[in-house]
């Protein structure tokens, strides 16, 4: 029993700190290779990071605000697929989406009007079924020009 | 007997790992599940129904509120003047012990130091940066102020490209450190006081004079109404947390006096793309407030941020 039990915490130790390393590892390529995407911007200062897998979507809510400046910056660790993502308003029209601009990194822009919009981030699959799918972190960083 | 031991330790064995994996995997569905549910408990606009109608498809979802660094930004190019007594007097900050107060003062404390920094009080700024680092340090925060941070801070006052960099970066080591940690309500409650601060910094510096329907302050305090639903999303994933609880309810009793606000936004959204390569969104939205509404937001942002700060 005392086996098991050791075997037991390994076990869940293996998980925790698997999870938090993971983690960490958004934390610091967020912070050591996203945020170099964002240059002349101003970082907000928001932190928005998850491990994705291929297939994997994830979706950010947020407010823009009319006469500010933006850019959005979608980055995935290199082992990952290029990462798409689309910028929808309310009405789930599609703003802009970076397929059509060669997986861009970024997109800048402005409003006329203030408005919540939605950002769809996927991890697309390479579709090679002899390989497990790779698994990686995305970040999601805003920056803005200081008036 | 010893085959039959080894086969029981392996019974054994085999349940405590299944469980261990069950346990992860109800955590990494959490935040799914959470958000399916405040896409069905809140009750939103139209287009608030719209926005969030396919809201369960994605493994991660993020409600992104203005960081404290944000709102400052937009009271200052909104047109508001500098006035430290609006601030949240730092000597206050001895006074805050409990998690909620901690939490809600270090989003005010960025608020109040971005807002100095944009207009270059560089003495106010040091100061600031001092008291939101006893905050993230009372919230247990390993390093995200740390002593570099305000040496680096002091260096540079006079460059405002740096301290904005420095204000954004121990920004982000904090919400990440919460975040990685599982603090995600402290997270959220650091946010909620950062955007109430800039909420208390523009209603405040609106004349009394001011025509509120052409207003850019007033402007932009209406546009807050747009984050309300992604306040209450936020707070809502982490609704079990009784401090969350406490501030949902100022959240509502603030959204009970916007829904008195009628804001419209055009139907019609395009987009045009300049030799910069800058896309500009185009669209339209109107709002009409009466003195008698703006008046009562005002008084309420007041009180509720008095309770944070006291």
């Amino acid at each position: 029993m005392k086996r098991v039990l050791t075997l037991l915490l390994f076990i869940s130790a293996f998980f925790v700190i698997g999870t938090q390393n993971s983690q960490a590892q958004c934390k610091g390529f967020a912070k050591n290779v996203c945020k170099l995407e964002l240059v002349p911007f101003t970082h907000d200062g928001n932190y928005h990071a998850a491990v994705l897998t291929e297939g994997e979507e994830a979706e950010l809510y947020k407010t823009f605000y009319s006469g500010q400046d933006y850019r959005i910056a979608v980055c995935g660790s290199d082992n990952l697929p290029e990462i798409e993502f689309s910028v929808m308003d309310a009405a789930q029209n599609v703003l802009y989406t970076n397929k059509d601009h060669d997986f861009a990194k970024t997109w800048d822009f402005k409003l006329q009007a203030s408005q919540q919009l939605k950002i769809v981030v996927k991890v697309p699959s390479r579709g090679d079924k002899s390989k497990d799918p790779e698994s990686g972190c995305v970040a999601i960083m805003f920056g803005f020009k200081v008036k | 007997m010893k085959l039959q031991m080894v086969k029981k330790g392996s019974f054994h064995l085999f349940i405590l790992a299944a469980f261990t994996v069950f346990m992860f995997s109800c955590k990494s569905g959490e935040k799914k599940q959470e958000a399916q549910e405040a896409a069905v408990d809140v009750d939103v606009s139209q287009l608030d129904e719209e926005m969030f109608k396919n809201i369960n498809e994605a493994k991660e979802v993020f409600y992104s509120l203005p960081s404290p660094l944000e709102t400052a930004m937009l009271v200052k190019s909104a047109g508001a003047g500098y006035n430290e007594e609006l601030l949240n007097p730092v000597d206050n900050a001895t006074k805050y012990s409990t998690n909620k107060s901690m939490a809600l003062n270090l989003g005010i404390y960025t608020c109040d130091l971005s807002f100095a920094s944009l207009y270059d009080q560089t003495q106010a700024s040091i100061d600031y940066m001092n008291a939101a680092k006893k905050m993230a340090d009372g919230l247990g925060i390993l390093d995200a102020i740390s002593q570099e941070s305000i040496d680096r801070l002091e260096e540079n006052i006079n460059n405002r490209d740096v301290i904005m960099d420095i204000i954004s970066e121990t920004f982000m080591n904090s919400s990440s450190y919460l975040e990685e940690n599982d603090r995600t309500a402290i997270a959220a409650i650091v946010l909620v006081g950062g955007w109430m601060e800039g909420l208390y910094l523009a209603t405040q510096m609106v004349p009394d004079t001011a025509n509120l329907s052409n207003n850019k302050l007033v402007q932009r305090i209406v546009d807050q109404k747009l984050s309300l639903n992604i306040i209450k999303r936020l707070l809502d994933n982490n609704k079990d947390n009784p401090d969350v609880q406490a501030i949902m309810k100022d959240i509502d009793a603030l959204k009970a006096i916007y829904d008195k606000i009628p804001m419209t936004a055009s139907e019609k959204v395009t987009t045009s793309t300049d030799k910069n390569n800058v896309t500009t969104i185009e669209s339209s939205s109107s709002y009409k407030i009466t003195q008698e509404v703006f008046d009562e937001l005002k008084e309420k942002v007041k009180v509720i941020r008095s309770n944070y700060i006291s």
